[in-house]
């Protein structure tokens, strides 16, 4: 089947928000490409379960698509219409199924050695899609990053990749550096409420905080993690098992099938089981853990706080019994997730520049419990050095100055 | 982008190893050998697996995790700032691709062997080479395919013989491997699908009557390496000095624990590999069957996601066919090479094949790479 026989009917297995968005712009969504159309279905089949932020960027996509006449629809996507497909994808159930077609799409693009010209369309769609005006936020983004939980010395540069672009601070007083920033965090969410605006990742246990956070923790999620790898486990052990059924499978899992109880906010439930599922080595080790739901948070819910501190993770073991969850003694390498938080910290700081009005947006890494500190932000110069003497609370007020 | 990766490895390379630009000189061929010489000649070609980048490496951000390649190798080579890997970027398949000299389209999770005609098949089938001349040795399950394709007129009887060091750790524990788990690292591609190693008795015939190890040695020297790629050349050690093949192929991958996202055992393994190149280095010099007439190739299968690749995560995955995850380089070094010389032109990584067709005297009848004339 091909887009333009799309019928309202086919999106009766859709969430009812998704259906209803979908049935709306049926004549926009028969005009799109075969090499498309199942990546937009993929977002829009879970509309009903997505943050605010996504929810608005859909609308707005197909708002702007409907605004275009069917030769300008032609011009955008001329270099997805010009991927060769073969045909097999036609009887794909791409409209129920379209996260399993954009995986197999993916897989035959690589394959046909196409995968470039699908990067370099996709890549024009974007630029076109956000040539209009930039959504205004409620207050300028602020990043804060604390790594190095438990490192008692450590010698070597940190933050080299983000000092050209800010002020590196080697004089913080660390006296509490923790509850001053997660105050003046509490303080900005508090000052400025946003659904899914104001966040919190901690790679250890979550220190108290205020319910307006949106909250993720290593440790809190240890019994789906560890749900997840006893289903892992059983999948493996099935006879025609293999990498991509075994990703296929975990696509589909549901909060309720890693036995998350239900709080009533099942669109944070099912980011939670994202992480786990789609993120790579979440599961095992929580520097990564933290580094992939920055980057997820910020992608997907553009959050305009994000405070994340780092903890150490385990010690690496043989991946046969990381992923077995055996082994008692858990040992921790501080040094080696000092490392790893230095350079997610940069990560989270390229993320955060992704998102709009980002000339305006402010970034913080500190070395816990130590004097060295960054700030990336429009008030403070790049590439310099200051020996000020400040606690965390004053470099906070200085870096959103 | 991938230009500017080049200029980059070059302009690093030259103040820092002292190398010559290779485009400014030309000379004749340094490969004097006759008939007999070529007889003797080994190859041994290490991907340094799997997928590094420049700025972990041969940029100047990367410097202090590639010592021995830099000061100890690089000045002895010709290096190559701009070999693009255009096919599929997994390791299996890139492999593959690198052995064929063609861009292989085979499932990269699949024990499948390539489509077409290997290095190895072409090396033996050419010059009537018998089995014991090609050896590979091969980091993962996935690899026990590679010696081999299934192409007609070549294939079944033909390749290379694979050896799988950790399917040999598994025979010689019999399973109970509890203190050797941390070699058995595998399949680091899908971090979370972590299969069983295999290993019986065929493991445990090629460790007595080829590598003439008991299980005891064997096991005793597991005890003193503290990854699966040092296991592989102590491996690729034992079978230079007892079969001495002329073409020895030794994938490593330790390197690829990037997946799990922890980027500070992603740059230790980049200083593993590089201290075990030159480690293997040392050994051809040490072996009379392999000194001053060995050429030994080191390339990186192909690179990792660039930082700022909005479609990645960085260095985690090579998933985004990235001019970074496609760039990388090559080291040629030993007899014949010209020495401390740095060659910016482009080249593909299927030309690896073509370029030991034409320094071994075999004919790579359908790779689809050229050979590199700076080395011929």
């Amino acid at each position: 089947m091909l887009p333009t026989d799309l019928k309202a009917e086919q999106f009766a297995g859709y969430p009812p928000k998704a259906r209803k968005l979908a049935v709306a712009h049926l004549g926009t969504l028969q005009q799109l490409p075969l090499s498309f159309l199942p990546s937009f279905l993929r977002e829009i089949i879970d509309y009903d379960f997505k943050f605010p932020a996504e929810r608005t960027a859909i609308d707005q996509e197909l708002l702007t698509l409907s605004s275009l006449t069917h030769a300008q629809l032609k011009n955008w996507f001329q270099g997805f219409s010009q991927l060769s497909l073969s045909s097999k994808f036609e009887k794909l159930d791409w409209i129920n199924q379209p996260a399993q077609f954009v995986e197999q799409l993916s897989a035959y693009l690589w394959t046909t050695h196409q995968l470039d010209a699908f990067r370099e369309a996709a890549v024009t769609y974007g630029n076109r899609l956000q040539k209009g005006e930039p959504e205004q936020i409620a207050v300028h983004r602020l990043g804060i990053a604390i790594i190095g939980q438990g490192v008692v010395s450590y010698d070597e540069p940190l933050f080299l990749n983000l000092r050209k672009h800010g002020t590196y601070f080697r004089q913080i007083k660390p006296e509490n550096g923790v509850e001053l920033l997660l105050a003046a965090v509490e303080a900005r969410a508090k000052a400025h409420p946003v659904p899914y605006g104001h966040w919190y990742v901690d790679g250890g246990h979550a220190a108290g905080h205020s319910s307006l956070l949106s909250c993720l923790s290593f440790q809190q999620m240890e019994p789906v993690r560890a749900a997840l790898l006893r289903d892992i486990q059983t999948e493996t052990a099935k006879p025609g098992m293999g990498p991509e059924e075994l990703h296929t499978h975990m696509a589909r899992l549901s909060p309720a099938d890693l036995g998350i109880d239900k709080t009533g906010d099942e669109v944070l439930e099912r980011f939670q089981v994202k992480l786990l599922t789609e993120g790579s080595g979440t599961q095992i080790f929580s520097t990564t853990f933290v580094q992939w739901a920055t980057r997820e948070v910020l992608r997907r819910a553009q959050a305009v706080t994000l405070f994340v501190r780092f903890a150490p993770r385990q010690r690496q073991r043989p991946m046969n019994e990381l992923l077995s969850g055996t082994g008692s003694n858990l040992e921790f390498d501080p040094v080696g997730s000092l490392i790893d938080a230095n350079m997610a910290a940069y990560y989270q700081w390229i993320n955060q520049q992704r998102l709009p009005q980002s000339e305006q947006s402010s970034f913080l890494v500190w070395f816990e419990g130590h004097n060295q500190a960054l700030v990336v932000s429009p008030s403070l110069p790049r590439g310099t050095e200051s020996n000020s003497t400040l606690d965390l609370g004053q470099l906070l007020s200085l870096a959103t100055g | 982008m991938a230009r500017h990766l080049g200029l980059t490895r070059r302009e690093f390379l030259r103040t820092t190893a002292g190398l010559a630009l290779g485009s400014t000189l030309t000379s004749a061929s340094p490969f004097v050998y006759g008939e007999a010489a070529a007889k003797k000649r080994k190859i041994i070609v290490i991907t340094f697996g799997g997928g590094a980048r420049d700025q972990e490496t041969f940029a100047p951000d990367g410097q202090q995790n590639i010592p021995h390649m830099l000061q100890e190798l690089a000045p002895q080579s010709s290096f190559f700032t701009q070999v693009m890997n255009q096919g599929i970027l997994g390791h299996y398949v890139a492999t593959a691709s690198l052995a064929t000299g063609v861009y292989e389209t085979l499932n990269n999770f699949s024990a499948v062997p390539p489509e077409h005609p290997t290095v190895f098949e072409y090396f033996r089938k050419d010059l009537d080479r018998p089995p014991s001349s090609t050896w590979v040795v091969a980091p993962s399950n996935g690899f026990n395919r590679i010696g081999e394709s299934d192409y007609r007129s070549y294939g079944p009887g033909l390749g290379a013989k694979v050896i799988l060091p950790k399917h040999l750790l598994s025979a010689a524990t019999a399973g109970a491997a509890a203190d050797y788990n941390h070699l058995l690292h595998d399949n680091y591609e899908t971090p979370l699908y972590a299969p069983q190693i295999g290993g019986g008795e065929v493991e445990l015939q090629q460790m007595e009557n080829i590598l003439k190890l008991s299980v005891d040695d064997f096991m005793a020297h597991a005890r003193t390496v503290s990854s699966p790629d040092e296991l592989s050349i102590y491996v690729a050690k034992r079978l230079m000095q007892q079969e001495s093949p002329n073409l020895l192929w030794i994938t490593m991958h330790d390197i690829d624990i990037a997946h799990s996202g922890a980027y500070s055992l992603y740059v230790d393994a980049i200083r593993r590999t590089d201290r075990l190149c030159a480690e293997l280095w040392k050994v051809v010099q040490a072996e009379p069957e392999y000194a001053g007439n060995t050429t030994m190739f080191i390339l990186p299968d192909f690179g990792r996601d660039a930082d700022e690749d909005a479609g990645g995560n960085g260095f985690q995955h090579h998933r985004t066919g990235d001019p970074a995850s496609r760039t990388t380089w090559m080291m040629a070094l030993g007899a014949g090479v010209r020495p401390g010389m740095v060659y910016d032109r482009p080249l593909q990584s299927i030309d690896l094949v073509p370029t030991l067709g034409a320094l071994m005297g075999f004919s790579p009848k359908l790779s689809q790479g050229a050979p590199i004339h700076e080395l011929l």
